[in-house]
């Protein structure tokens, strides 16, 4: 039963040992250079850095964001919907199964065009 | 799963969960929650089941926590400065922790249930998928209903909340 995961060990040590090499590459081959304050700021086309380097996210992003995890949960529920399909579909509770799901995915679609009617898919707005 | 493999992520999960706390840099507490989340997902998986560790490591590690990685940038969050422990409030953190400590193992051991071992799983036939469906579709429709409301309640929130200029 445990041996199943020892491609899932592998894969965790080769990723990590990938990061590893590569943090102690830059460390090794990085050391010979001199730093200074000058050479450690950020190049600006020769001009000298002014204010922060990171700029802050528009709003937007949080929006689809949201809205991608949203519809995310809804595929969560359509998974096992599918894999069971086939196999339920022929006993007695097969009916009961296709309404359920679409009166799940029904007063989804209510939200999602709700999004869509308010913009909210439109990046432009 | 094996005694010891369970011990080993649980610690994972618990100093996953420390290092949210500990960490000064939000981005750096982010990705201790992701350690955490994953090593949930591990003990989820050693229960035999399998989808719920799945979609944890997919909805929770991938999903949400994009979101709150978004949140970060959106607020333009710098390291927390540290500041200078308050004696007082460290005191009755920890005579709040111990109170609690003590109050719940004084109650777990009143009742004869506290010192029974979890009951045993039961074995699935076929895919833990497989079973989980067939409860969704059949006994629990009406709280998936609840749920898709749910879901919709969260859409509008979220288009009223970043959607200022409503037409």
């Amino acid at each position: 039963m445990l041996q199943d995961y020892i491609p899932v060990l592998l894969q965790i040590l080769v990723a990590g040992g990938l990061a590893l090499a590569i943090l102690i590459l830059s460390w090794v081959l990085g050391r010979s250079a001199k730093t200074s304050q000058i050479k450690d700021s950020a190049y600006e086309c020769g001009m000298l850095p002014v204010g922060e380097g990171q700029a802050r996210f528009s709003v937007k992003f949080y929006l689809v964001a949201m809205l991608f995890v949203i519809f995310d949960i809804e595929v969560v529920f359509l998974y096992p919907w599918a894999v069971n399909f086939r196999s339920m579909i022929q006993s007695e509770a097969g009916m009961t199964m296709v309404w359920s799901m679409a009166g799940f995915v029904g007063i989804l679609f209510i939200g999602y065009l709700y999004a869509l009617r308010k913009g909210a898919l439109d990046w432009k707005q | 799963m094996p005694q010891a493999l369970f011990y080993l992520f649980a610690a994972f999960a618990v100093l996953g969960a420390f290092g949210v706390i500990v960490n000064r840099n939000p981005v750096s507490s982010a990705f201790s929650l992701i350690g955490c989340f994953v090593s949930i997902a591990a003990l989820f998986i050693g229960l035999n089941a399998y989808f719920i560790g799945t979609i944890q490591v997919l909805v929770y590690t991938g999903a949400i926590m994009v979101l709150f990685l978004f949140i970060i940038m959106l607020l333009d969050l710098r390291a927390e400065e540290r500041r200078p422990l308050n004696l007082g409030a460290v005191l009755a953190g920890l005579g709040t922790g111990l109170t609690f400590l003590v109050m719940s193992s004084v109650v777990i051991g009143r009742f004869p249930e506290g010192g029974r071992g979890m009951p045993e799983l039961k074995a699935v036939a076929g895919s833990d998928v497989h079973e989980l469906g067939r409860v969704i579709f059949t006994d629990f429709n009406f709280p998936l209903q609840i749920i898709a409301v749910l879901l919709v309640s969260a859409t509008v929130g979220v288009v009223v909340l970043c959607k200022k200029e409503l037409h």
